[in-house]
């Protein structure tokens, strides 16, 4: 075969201008080959290895903090701890059962406020046409409050709901939080509906469907699990918040609901509050509470966005989203 | 509906408003003096900002070179699958690349990663708090004391930390802000057309040559916006840099010197503030405001731009 092979050349290369018309002429080919050591794939790999040691490394906060959570705050954390009141000063033992609770009350008041204003705001969003002035403003609007500063939530509740009530309340808690909600659930909503497939939507029209149906019986059923998962973001994002918190619903080492009245006119206690308070005292009691009711909190919030994160891979249409 | 878009509006501008007024009294009593002097003295009747101000800009400006250079490094980790290629490398080594269950490792370590990342962003910053104190702060002091003790002529090292202080902050505040880089920038790069790539390798460029010269310049618009709504996130961040920064009104150069933020003064101030206090706290609120809403419109504008450029670039 070698011999063959080597003959067919001979027969080729005897043409005056084969010199000229080789393409490969005058390419080294011991060039072209992958080599670590030509500074251009050195360099390649290792920037590969920087960048793969600072995504490891930004990780390890987030281990970190879970570790030391569940080593520090899983030592104390008992049913007495989550049921009991928040001790006194040098008291041993208490819990924060009536910061669980308030927790609950005020994320749930801010959710009712936040989910139908922000829902339904979505739906406009939705089915307006690109050019409309009104539905850009609303998204810049709901994009510049996404990243509205907590504290001023609290600022603005503190001037609307204490000033004008009287006092600190878990209401006004919940004013705070349902504005820090709302960007997350109109956006979240907006985007889920979008995504419903429009073939959907024109065969209902087809059917003879009012607008107002369309929107009720198509729209918004295809879209509930990405509209859900705006929700759970949005309680998981209030549950954690404290700085609008500080000032509004301040805090109690009592319960909400007392000899069967809920007293959502009274100062409330939350999680975050708490956690902030006891962090910063000097007993040691107090301090391994807070570390507890961190590793609660923390454990609540992440069973919401992991929720809120499988429920989104369930959206219809999901899957075309080019991001 | 049409109603209720006008009301989320009609919030948005109503929390401006609200606070501006209310902030009026103290506008007027204290004029421009509030944001240029010193002194925070209720015994002396004395209030001014600036240390508030100084400490906003520093520790965010610090946090964002931190939190750009880890954030956009995770970006593009994610984006450009390394993960997914080392897995599939080893998957088919083990030929078993095309299986059914195992040929799906790559996809889902790849989404493991994200979530770890968005995970990140979940965490309340009280616990971040929390953790800094007992955490970061043990950690970073003797390294601080020691560059203090035998490099204290740079002003960057000029106090020692006792404490609180600007570094723990700084630290915490970033890992805070980057999974905000991360999930924008990987969104702009995930978003660069394939084609693009595909004409970089195909020249003979190296994955990074294709990166640094390709990918991410296409991408650098929707990068900057990121980046740009982090740094409106770590200007409004309260309670990690109330618990980690010491609170005194200080204005320093030092890394290791305590400071104040005017998140900060206001999560402290608050809940024991009087009607005349609540004014001047107004007058702070409205300056963090203002910052913010720059800063922010800035953000949302650039990404919003971007979005609209590359619709426009789909065949």
């Amino acid at each position: 075969m070698m011999q063959e092979v080597v003959k067919s050349n001979a027969v080729i290369l005897p043409h005056p201008d084969a010199e000229e018309l080789n393409p490969f002429r005058g390419v080294d080919f011991s060039k072209l080959e992958r080599s670590l050591l030509r500074p251009r794939t050195f360099l390649s790999l290792l920037l590969s290895g920087i960048i793969t040691t600072m995504t490891l490394f930004a990780m390890i906060p987030l281990f970190s903090v879970l570790g030391l959570l569940l080593w520090r705050g899983g030592r104390k954390l008992s049913i007495a701890a989550l049921t009991q009141l928040p001790p006194a000063p040098l008291e041993q033992d208490g819990g924060f059962g009536n910061a669980i609770l308030g927790t609950l009350v005020i994320v749930g008041l801010a959710a009712l406020i936040s989910v139908p204003i922000g829902l339904l705001s979505a739906i406009f969003l939705a089915q307006s046409k690109s050019d409309n002035r009104l539905a850009s403003s609303v998204r810049f609007a709901g994009k510049v409050l996404t990243g509205f500063p907590s504290i001023l939530a609290g600022v603005f509740a503190y001037g609307v709901v204490v000033t004008a009530t009287g006092g600190y309340s878990a209401i006004a808690g919940a004013v705070a939080l349902s504005i820090l909600m709302l960007p997350t659930i109109l956006l979240t909503a907006e985007d889920a509906i979008r995504m419903v497939p429009s073939g959907m939507k024109k065969a209902a029209i087809g059917m003879g469907a009012t607008d107002t149906q369309v929107v009720w019986m198509v729209l918004l059923p295809t879209a509930v699990p990405g509209i859900l998962t705006g929700v759970m973001l949005a309680i998981a994002r209030g549950a954690g918040e404290t700085a609008p918190l500080l000032f509004t619903s301040l805090f109690s080492n009592y319960w909400l609901i007392w000899h069967g009245h809920v007293k959502l006119m009274q100062p409330t206690a939350s999680f975050a509050v708490l956690i902030y308070n006891f962090a910063g005292m000097p007993f040691a009691n107090q301090v391994e509470l807070a570390w507890a009711a961190a590793l609660v909190l923390v454990l609540m919030v992440l069973t919401a966005n992991l929720i809120g994160q499988s429920l989104s891979r369930k959206q219809v249409g999901s899957g075309q989203r080019a991001v | 509906m049409r109603g209720f878009a006008w009301l989320t509006l009609a919030i948005g501008l109503f929390i401006v408003l609200k606070i501006v007024i209310a902030a009026l009294p103290a506008i007027q009593q204290y004029g421009f003096g509030f944001l240029t002097g010193q002194v925070w003295d209720p015994h002396k009747n004395i209030y001014s900002i600036l240390p508030e101000i100084w400490g906003t800009l520093y520790s965010s400006v610090f946090a964002l070179i931190l939190g750009t250079a880890f954030g956009l490094a995770a970006a593009i980790f994610l984006a450009e699958g390394f993960v997914a290629d080392v897995v599939f490398a080893l998957l088919r080594t083990a030929k078993l690349q095309f299986h059914p269950v195992w040929g799906k490792l790559p996809r889902q370590v790849d989404d493991l990663f994200l979530i770890l990342i968005e995970l990140l962003a979940a965490i309340p910053s009280v616990v971040y708090g929390l953790w800094g104190l007992f955490v970061v702060i043990p950690l970073v002091r003797p390294a601080c004391n020691w560059l203090h003790a035998e490099l204290g002529w740079i002003p960057l090292f000029g106090t020692d930390l006792s404490g609180p202080g600007m570094l723990p902050a700084v630290i915490v505040l970033s890992i805070m802000i980057l999974p905000t880089i991360t999930a924008i920038a990987r969104g702009a790069l995930v978003a660069v057309p394939s084609k693009l790539r595909m004409a970089a390798y195909g020249l003979g460029a190296t994955r990074w040559e294709t990166i640094l010269a390709v990918t991410a310049p296409s991408a650098s618009r929707g990068i900057f916006g990121g980046v740009v709504l982090a740094f409106g996130r770590a200007l409004g961040e309260t309670m990690a840099l109330a618990m980690l920064l010491g609170n005194q009104n200080v204005i320093s150069i030092s890394l290791f010197s305590p400071a104040n933020t005017l998140a900060a003064l206001l999560a402290n101030a608050f809940p024991e503030a009087g009607p005349k206090d609540v004014a001047r706290l107004m007058y702070a609120a409205t300056v963090l405001l203002a910052i913010t809403l720059v800063v922010n419109g800035a953000g949302a504008f650039i990404i919003q731009s971007t979005s609209v450029d590359k619709e426009g670039e789909k065949p």
